[in-house]
């Protein structure tokens, strides 16, 4: 059970030592090599000097546990892990890039960028939360950039799987976390909130966005407490080009309730990406923080605690996806736009929570520069998205469950694939010609977007009444 | 090496077919029983036989306080389960019983320590219900992990590094680490009268080399089940039970 012993050279388990990558507290990082791997790796070793704090060693184990479950872009691939005799160790992927960490230097920065850097963030808890983790320790030092692009996130050293034993729960009195990026329910304890993750990526882009940070860096328990009943300056106060939605956006992040947050990551980042159609409150116009005494009367009333404690309670993955609306508006029968209605109603009824957004597609017959005034000089765009609304009208829905996009693209199949992968939809909805003599002529986009969507995707089709089947190809057209 | 472990089978004849069958597609090197063979269920002389064909070749079998009852007194028991041993005696030949008769209350291997409730006084049959009775029944013993049945709801217990015993409830399929350096105990669910909502059959898997438990759940003829109960004219409530789960 040592970590000191490890120096340059060394072999474990086939594995050769290299440099030096990183000292932390908990660990030290090694780059390593392996005759069998020719990807970078490297070697996580927990630091278990005598009288260490026990979280380094429990942290770890909770490493172990956890990391080689995750797949996919945004966590470090795991390769191998060692028991602690005679040696703890994890190889994972080591993530070529830098951490978020480099940009502290540079604040504050431009809100779009913030935005987007805040968005890619999102997408990348998303798909930790959907494989059944909370990250809990959310911070620029452990969210690293892909080359392409993609927000990877390490160190699961504070994590809570929902299907594992939480070994940390049990041994610690005390909150486990970096004091700036805290969400006040994970301040009292609560582990499996998945939207704690939401608040510290909303400490992020406040500090990100302002150069301050919201709630200081605490060094007490009390200090940590401070942020159930006392909210922060609003970021347009510190920065006054900082435009409304973003702002709205920051502190419904900061929310003290869970339940007052976004539902799921992805509404989040959809929010980040879509800032046209988020839905202002009086969040947006805040000009500073709640007076000392409605701060003061919260503390004491308690009625904070109770509610952050209620709220995390919910439980919310499943129950808040993104739908989607794709609507062909050139030729689609009132009967068909009428049974999608019918369709996206029943889904968007049986979870509250959703959101629905409506697409079109403008489909170019190729790329051109001048492409969005037709032959009457009337704007396409304002057209499709008035009949995007006529058709959402009816469904009753408030203006933040609901948005409009207009997409152009001379495929309209990829565009819509690529718009459900971006955003991290749920269940697509999109309708069928009928016409079959053009389906076969166009190619069937539903058809295309639902052999390849990574979601659920619903057909729907008009029943062709009064004829049979044989014949009801010819009798349509 | 992968270990099957299957305790609380309770003359379930349909649960526990359902659960060798499936355990036959999951390379088992060595099967663990884990105790109440009988009692409650209508086929107690079925699952015994088939109990003493596993061990013939090579499994192994610890007591529980059901198969206990069999030779000894129903003194402790609530009535249903009494009624139950009674008739349950009828049913079984004089191998059958001496058979049950002749099992050991624990079984320790490299560290593991098979049982069929508490380990402390394995014949008092305590149960594990909770950290402070798991953490006494780690406290005592001397093995690195307990495996055991009786209560009839899957759990997991673990000492951590202050001491400090946490509780899991396994999430079927999901396969739980056991690292070697912590104190593990195991509480298996049933297989023959599961108690903690779900009715399926329910029994675990041990890898001893990856240090990995996981849970299965198995659907069975509960009908079956149910009506040999009612025809043999024991308890209705032995019968309804199985459809719930509690
Ligand atoms: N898979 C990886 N690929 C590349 N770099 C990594 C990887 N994992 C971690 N790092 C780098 O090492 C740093 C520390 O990693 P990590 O947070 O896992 O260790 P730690 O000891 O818990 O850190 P600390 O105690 O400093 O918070 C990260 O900020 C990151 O820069």
């Amino acid at each position: 059970m040592k970590a000191q012993g490890l120096e340059q050279g060394a072999v474990i388990d086939g594995y050769t030592i290299g440099q030096r990558l990183h000292q932390g507290g908990m660990a030290t990082i090694w780059s390593v090599t392996h005759p069998d791997i020719s990807s970078p790796i490297l070697m996580k070793v927990p630091n278990l000097f005598e009288g260490e704090d026990p979280a380094a060693i429990v942290s770890f184990e909770m490493e172990q546990m956890i990391l080689p479950r995750l797949v996919g872009p945004h966590v470090p691939h795991f390769h191998a892990a060692g028991d602690f005799q005679p040696q703890a160790y994890i190889v994972m992927e080591r993530v070529e890039g830098q951490s978020l960490l480099g940009m502290i230097n540079d604040l504050p920065l431009p809100v779009d960028q913030v935005a987007a850097l805040g968005a890619d963030i999102a997408t990348a808890l998303d798909d930790l939360h959907g494989q059944h983790v909370v990250h809990l320790d959310v911070k620029p030092s452990n969210l690293m950039r892909r080359p392409d692009g993609r927000i990877v996130l390490v160190d699961f050293g504070l994590s809570r799987h929902d299907q594992l034993p939480d070994l940390m729960a049990e041994e610690f009195r005390l909150p486990y976390g970096t004091a700036p990026y805290m969400a006040p329910e994970q301040v009292l304890g609560i582990r499996n909130e998945p939207r704690a993750d939401l608040f510290a990526l909303g400490v992020l882009m406040y500090f990100f966005a302002t150069g301050t940070r919201p709630f200081g860096d605490p060094q007490s328990l009390n200090g940590l407490k401070r942020r159930i009943w006392r909210d922060p300056v609003p970021p347009r106060t510190l920065r006054p080009d900082i435009p409304p939605w973003f702002q709205e956006l920051v502190l419904r992040c900061l929310e003290v309730d869970p339940d007052a947050r976004h539902p799921t990551a992805a509404q989040l980042a959809f929010d980040l990406r879509h800032p046209e159609g988020v839905r202002l409150t009086q969040r947006a116009t805040k000009k500073k923080a709640d007076g000392f005494f409605t701060a003061l009367r919260r503390r004491f009333a308690g009625e904070r605690v109770r509610q952050v404690r209620r709220g995390a309670q919910s439980n919310y993955i499943s129950s808040a996806p993104i739908i989607l609306l794709a609507l062909d508006l050139s030729g689609a029968s009132d009967d068909l736009t009428d049974g999608l209605r019918q369709t996206v109603a029943r889904l968007l009824r049986a979870a509250p929570a959703s959101r629905l957004a409506c697409l079109n597609v403008l489909k170019l017959a190729r790329l051109a520069i001048d492409r969005s005034v037709d032959d009457l000089g009337q704007n396409k765009h304002a057209q499709r998205l008035g009949a995007l609304k006529r058709w959402a009208a009816p469904l009753n829905l408030s203006e933040d469950r609901l948005t409009y996009h207009i997409l152009e693209a001379v495929d309209p199949a990829a565009a819509i694939l690529d718009y459900v992968a971006r955003n991290r939809v749920d269940h697509v909805v999109i309708g069928a010609r009928a016409d079959s003599t053009l389906r076969t002529l166009l190619g069937s986009v539903s058809a295309q977007v639902a052999a390849h969507a990574p979601c659920t995707v619903t057909i729907v089709r008009n029943r062709a009444f009064g004829q049979d089947e044989g014949a009801a190809s010819a009798a349509v057209s | 090496m992968r270990l099957a472990l299957m305790a609380d089978i309770h003359a379930n004849r349909e649960a526990f077919d359902a659960c060798l069958e499936h355990a036959a597609g999951q390379r088992i090197d060595q099967y663990m029983l884990l105790g109440d063979y009988v009692g409650y269920g209508a086929d107690p002389g079925y699952v015994v036989d088939r109990i003493m064909d596993l061990c013939a070749k090579g499994a192994d079998a610890v007591i529980g306080n059901h198969d206990a009852a069999i030779s000894g007194d129903t003194r402790g028991m609530n009535p249903i389960a009494a009624t139950a041993i009674g008739w349950t005696r009828d049913q079984l030949n004089q191998t059958h019983q001496e058979f049950l008769g002749g099992l050991p209350y624990s079984i320790d291997t490299d560290g593991r320590l098979f049982v069929h409730a508490e380990a402390t006084d394995p014949p008092r049959f305590g149960y594990i219900t909770n950290t402070e009775s798991a953490a006494r029944d780690l406290h005592e013993s001397q093995a690195n992990a307990v495996f055991c049945g009786h209560v009839h709801m899957p759990a997991i217990y673990g000492i951590t590094a202050t001491e400090k015993v946490m509780r899991h409830v396994p999430v079927t399929g999901v396969p739980v680490p056991l690292p070697r350096h912590r104190r593990w105990l195991v509480v298996l669910g049933s297989v023959g009268q599961p108690r903690d909502g779900n009715p399926d059959a329910c029994y675990g898997i041990l890898d001893t080399v990856k240090c990995e438990i996981i849970f299965h759940r198995v659907a069975y003829d509960i009908e079956a089940a149910a009506q040999k109960i009612l025809a043999a004219g024991l308890p209705d409530f032995l019968a309804t039970r199985l459809f719930i789960g509690r």
